[in-house]
Protein backbone atom coordinates (compact mmCIF):
# COMPACT_ATOMS: atom_id res chain seq x y z
CA UNK A 1 0.00 0.00 0.00
CA UNK A 2 1.03 3.58 -0.50
CA UNK A 3 2.14 5.58 2.55
CA UNK A 4 2.35 9.16 1.38
CA UNK A 5 0.04 11.41 3.42
CA UNK A 6 -1.09 12.01 7.00
CA UNK A 7 -4.34 10.06 6.56
CA UNK A 8 -2.28 7.14 5.15
CA UNK A 9 -0.75 6.78 8.63
CA UNK A 10 -4.24 6.11 10.01
CA UNK A 11 -4.96 3.63 7.20
CA UNK A 12 -1.63 1.92 7.94
CA UNK A 13 -2.69 1.45 11.57
CA UNK A 14 -6.03 -0.03 10.48
CA UNK A 15 -4.46 -2.38 7.91
CA UNK A 16 -1.78 -3.60 10.30
CA UNK A 17 -4.41 -4.16 13.00
CA UNK A 18 -6.44 -6.38 10.66
CA UNK A 19 -3.33 -8.41 9.80
CA UNK A 20 -2.21 -8.70 13.43
CA UNK A 21 -5.67 -9.89 14.52
CA UNK A 22 -5.82 -12.41 11.66
CA UNK A 23 -2.36 -13.69 12.58
CA UNK A 24 -3.68 -14.44 16.08
CA UNK A 25 -1.60 -11.96 18.07
CA UNK A 26 -2.86 -11.08 21.55
CA UNK A 27 -4.01 -7.56 22.43
CA UNK A 28 -0.69 -6.30 23.81
CA UNK A 29 1.27 -7.62 20.83
CA UNK A 30 -1.29 -6.16 18.42
CA UNK A 31 -0.91 -2.79 20.11
CA UNK A 32 2.89 -2.94 19.91
CA UNK A 33 2.90 -3.87 16.22
CA UNK A 34 0.33 -1.20 15.30
CA UNK A 35 2.21 1.46 17.27
CA UNK A 36 5.53 0.53 15.61
CA UNK A 37 3.80 0.66 12.21
CA UNK A 38 2.42 4.09 13.03
CA UNK A 39 5.87 5.43 13.93
CA UNK A 40 7.50 3.97 10.83
CA UNK A 41 4.69 5.18 8.56
CA UNK A 42 5.13 8.71 9.92
CA UNK A 43 8.87 8.54 9.20
CA UNK A 44 8.13 7.40 5.65
CA UNK A 45 5.74 10.33 5.13
CA UNK A 46 7.75 13.03 6.92
CA UNK A 47 11.34 12.16 6.10
CA UNK A 48 11.06 9.83 3.11
CA UNK A 49 8.66 12.00 1.16
CA UNK A 50 6.21 9.11 0.97
CA UNK A 51 6.74 5.46 0.12
CA UNK A 52 5.20 2.04 0.40
CA UNK A 53 4.34 -0.56 3.02
CA UNK A 54 4.38 -4.27 2.41
CA UNK A 55 2.83 -6.57 5.04
CA UNK A 56 3.69 -10.27 5.13
CA UNK A 57 2.45 -13.13 7.25
CA UNK A 58 5.40 -15.43 8.00
CA UNK A 59 5.24 -19.11 8.90
CA UNK A 60 8.36 -21.11 9.43
CA UNK A 61 6.73 -24.30 10.64
CA UNK A 62 7.14 -23.61 14.33
CA UNK A 63 5.94 -20.06 14.64
CA UNK A 64 4.07 -17.28 13.01
CA UNK A 65 5.15 -13.70 12.49
CA UNK A 66 4.19 -10.45 10.88
CA UNK A 67 6.74 -8.55 8.81
CA UNK A 68 6.39 -4.90 7.87
CA UNK A 69 8.57 -3.43 5.14
CA UNK A 70 8.54 0.34 4.69
CA UNK A 71 10.42 1.64 1.66
CA UNK A 72 10.85 5.13 0.30
CA UNK A 73 12.90 6.85 -2.40
CA UNK A 74 13.59 9.87 -0.23
CA UNK A 75 16.86 11.59 0.68
CA UNK A 76 18.08 8.69 2.82
CA UNK A 77 19.67 8.82 6.27
CA UNK A 78 23.25 10.08 6.52
CA UNK A 79 24.04 8.34 9.80
CA UNK A 80 21.79 5.36 10.54
CA UNK A 81 23.45 4.62 13.86
CA UNK A 82 22.77 8.16 15.05
CA UNK A 83 19.18 8.06 13.73
CA UNK A 84 18.54 4.91 15.77
CA UNK A 85 19.43 6.67 19.01
CA UNK A 86 16.68 7.69 21.44
CA UNK A 87 15.96 11.38 21.23
CA UNK A 88 17.78 12.02 17.97
CA UNK A 89 15.67 13.85 15.41
CA UNK A 90 16.32 16.05 12.42
CA UNK A 91 12.65 17.03 12.37
CA UNK A 92 10.19 18.30 14.93
CA UNK A 93 9.52 14.95 16.58
CA UNK A 94 10.80 13.41 19.79
CA UNK A 95 13.27 11.10 18.10
CA UNK A 96 11.51 7.96 19.30
CA UNK A 97 10.22 6.71 15.94
CA UNK A 98 13.06 4.41 14.93
CA UNK A 99 14.48 3.55 18.35
CA UNK A 100 11.04 3.07 19.88
CA UNK A 101 9.65 0.93 17.08
CA UNK A 102 12.77 -1.26 17.23
CA UNK A 103 11.98 -1.95 20.90
CA UNK A 104 8.39 -2.85 20.01
CA UNK A 105 9.39 -5.43 17.39
CA UNK A 106 11.53 -8.60 17.62
CA UNK A 107 13.63 -8.08 14.50
CA UNK A 108 14.52 -4.77 12.99
CA UNK A 109 16.79 -3.79 10.14
CA UNK A 110 17.31 -0.55 8.33
CA UNK A 111 19.21 0.15 5.13
CA UNK A 112 19.58 3.59 3.71
CA UNK A 113 21.45 5.16 0.85
CA UNK A 114 21.88 8.90 0.53
CA UNK A 115 19.81 10.22 -2.34
CA UNK A 116 18.31 6.78 -2.99
CA UNK A 117 15.98 6.08 -0.09
CA UNK A 118 15.44 4.09 3.07
CA UNK A 119 14.10 0.62 3.75
CA UNK A 120 13.01 -0.58 7.18
CA UNK A 121 12.09 -4.22 7.79
CA UNK A 122 10.48 -4.98 11.15
CA UNK A 123 9.15 -8.35 12.29
CA UNK A 124 7.31 -9.51 15.37
CA UNK A 125 6.90 -13.20 16.12
CA UNK A 126 3.91 -14.64 17.88
CA UNK A 127 5.00 -16.05 21.23
CA UNK B 1 -12.58 21.30 9.04
CA UNK B 2 -12.78 18.32 11.36
CA UNK B 3 -12.78 18.93 15.13
CA UNK B 4 -12.99 16.83 18.29
CA UNK B 5 -15.84 18.20 20.43
CA UNK B 6 -14.92 19.97 23.67
CA UNK B 7 -17.62 20.03 26.34
CA UNK B 8 -17.75 22.56 29.13
CA UNK B 9 -18.86 21.56 32.60
CA UNK B 10 -18.54 24.33 35.14
CA UNK B 11 -14.92 25.41 35.09
CA UNK B 12 -13.83 22.16 33.47
CA UNK B 13 -13.43 21.15 29.85
CA UNK B 14 -14.15 17.56 28.87
CA UNK B 15 -12.85 15.81 25.78
CA UNK B 16 -13.57 12.24 24.74
CA UNK B 17 -11.42 11.09 21.88
CA UNK B 18 -13.40 8.44 20.04
CA UNK B 19 -11.75 8.33 16.65
CA UNK B 20 -8.36 7.20 15.44
CA UNK B 21 -6.94 10.71 14.98
CA UNK B 22 -4.71 11.63 12.11
CA UNK B 23 -1.88 13.96 13.05
CA UNK B 24 -3.53 17.16 11.89
CA UNK B 25 -6.68 16.42 13.87
CA UNK B 26 -4.53 15.91 16.98
CA UNK B 27 -2.83 19.27 16.40
CA UNK B 28 -6.24 20.91 15.89
CA UNK B 29 -7.44 19.50 19.21
CA UNK B 30 -4.34 20.86 20.94
CA UNK B 31 -4.97 24.34 19.49
CA UNK B 32 -8.73 24.23 20.17
CA UNK B 33 -8.21 23.18 23.78
CA UNK B 34 -5.67 25.85 24.62
CA UNK B 35 -7.91 28.49 23.02
CA UNK B 36 -10.94 27.28 24.99
CA UNK B 37 -9.01 27.17 28.29
CA UNK B 38 -8.11 30.80 27.87
CA UNK B 39 -11.57 31.83 26.52
CA UNK B 40 -13.60 30.40 29.38
CA UNK B 41 -10.94 30.59 32.09
CA UNK B 42 -11.12 26.84 32.60
CA UNK B 43 -9.36 25.46 35.66
CA UNK B 44 -9.46 21.80 34.71
CA UNK B 45 -9.21 19.67 31.56
CA UNK B 46 -10.22 16.03 31.44
CA UNK B 47 -9.25 13.97 28.41
CA UNK B 48 -10.82 10.53 28.06
CA UNK B 49 -8.75 8.22 25.85
CA UNK B 50 -10.49 4.96 26.77
CA UNK B 51 -11.58 4.47 23.16
CA UNK B 52 -8.04 4.82 21.81
CA UNK B 53 -6.47 1.49 20.88
CA UNK B 54 -3.16 3.07 19.94
CA UNK B 55 -1.25 6.02 21.36
CA UNK B 56 1.95 6.57 19.41
CA UNK B 57 4.67 9.13 20.07
CA UNK B 58 2.75 11.83 18.19
CA UNK B 59 -0.44 11.48 20.23
CA UNK B 60 1.66 11.03 23.37
CA UNK B 61 3.45 14.27 22.66
CA UNK B 62 0.10 15.99 22.05
CA UNK B 63 -1.15 14.84 25.47
CA UNK B 64 2.05 16.07 27.13
CA UNK B 65 1.80 19.39 25.26
CA UNK B 66 -1.79 19.92 26.35
CA UNK B 67 -0.86 19.18 29.97
CA UNK B 68 2.05 21.65 29.83
CA UNK B 69 0.17 24.38 28.00
CA UNK B 70 -2.82 24.15 30.31
CA UNK B 71 -0.51 24.37 33.33
CA UNK B 72 0.95 27.58 31.95
CA UNK B 73 -2.64 28.83 31.52
CA UNK B 74 -3.42 27.95 35.16
CA UNK B 75 -5.45 24.82 34.46
CA UNK B 76 -4.90 21.20 35.49
CA UNK B 77 -5.12 18.33 33.01
CA UNK B 78 -6.01 14.72 33.75
CA UNK B 79 -5.83 11.98 31.12
CA UNK B 80 -8.18 9.11 31.94
CA UNK B 81 -9.01 5.62 30.72
CA UNK B 82 -5.75 4.55 29.11
CA UNK B 83 -6.01 0.90 28.12
CA UNK B 84 -3.39 -1.36 29.77
CA UNK B 85 -1.98 -2.52 26.41
CA UNK B 86 -1.55 1.13 25.42
CA UNK B 87 0.28 1.90 28.67
CA UNK B 88 2.66 -1.05 28.22
CA UNK B 89 3.38 -0.03 24.64
CA UNK B 90 3.90 3.66 25.43
CA UNK B 91 6.48 2.91 28.10
CA UNK B 92 8.31 0.46 25.84
CA UNK B 93 8.26 3.05 23.09
CA UNK B 94 10.09 5.35 25.49
CA UNK B 95 7.30 7.71 26.55
CA UNK B 96 6.22 7.66 30.16
CA UNK B 97 4.30 10.96 29.84
CA UNK B 98 6.13 12.86 32.57
CA UNK B 99 4.10 15.75 33.90
CA UNK B 100 0.78 14.27 32.78
CA UNK B 101 -1.67 13.37 35.53
CA UNK B 102 -3.64 10.21 34.85
CA UNK B 103 -6.58 8.39 36.38
CA UNK B 104 -8.18 5.04 35.60
CA UNK B 105 -11.63 6.35 34.68
CA UNK B 106 -13.66 9.53 34.30
CA UNK B 107 -15.02 9.40 37.84
CA UNK B 108 -11.57 9.10 39.44
CA UNK B 109 -10.26 11.74 37.05
CA UNK B 110 -12.99 14.17 38.04
CA UNK B 111 -12.28 13.54 41.70
CA UNK B 112 -8.60 14.25 41.08
CA UNK B 113 -9.40 17.49 39.24
CA UNK B 114 -11.86 18.49 41.91
CA UNK B 115 -9.29 17.98 44.63
CA UNK B 116 -6.71 19.91 42.64
CA UNK B 117 -8.81 22.92 41.77
CA UNK B 118 -11.63 23.01 44.28
CA UNK B 119 -15.16 23.84 43.26
CA UNK B 120 -15.30 22.59 39.69
CA UNK B 121 -18.32 20.36 39.58
CA UNK B 122 -20.43 21.25 42.56
CA UNK B 123 -19.93 24.96 42.10
CA UNK B 124 -20.01 25.27 45.87
CA UNK B 125 -16.69 26.72 46.78
CA UNK B 126 -16.95 26.30 50.54
CA UNK B 127 -17.70 22.61 50.53
CA UNK B 128 -15.03 21.83 47.99
CA UNK B 129 -12.50 23.87 49.90
CA UNK B 130 -13.43 22.02 53.09
CA UNK B 131 -13.09 18.71 51.31
CA UNK B 132 -9.70 19.64 50.03
CA UNK B 133 -8.56 20.69 53.48
CA UNK B 134 -9.72 17.45 55.07
CA UNK B 135 -8.24 15.26 52.38
CA UNK B 136 -4.91 16.97 52.86
CA UNK B 137 -4.71 15.85 56.45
Amino acid sequence: MSVATGPDIVITRQMVRTWAVDAGFGLVDQTKIITAASELARNTVEYGGGGTLQIELLEDGRRRGLRLTFADQGPGIANVEQAMRDGYSTGSGLGLGLSGSRRLMNEFSITSELGRGTRVVATRWKP
Amino acid sequence: MEHIPILRMGRCLLVTIQVDMHDRLAMTLQDDLTARISDVGAKGVLIDISALEVVDSFIGRMLANIANMSRVLDAETVVVGMQPAVAITLVELGMSLPGVRTALDVEKGMRLLNAAIGDVISGSGHEAAGERASSAE
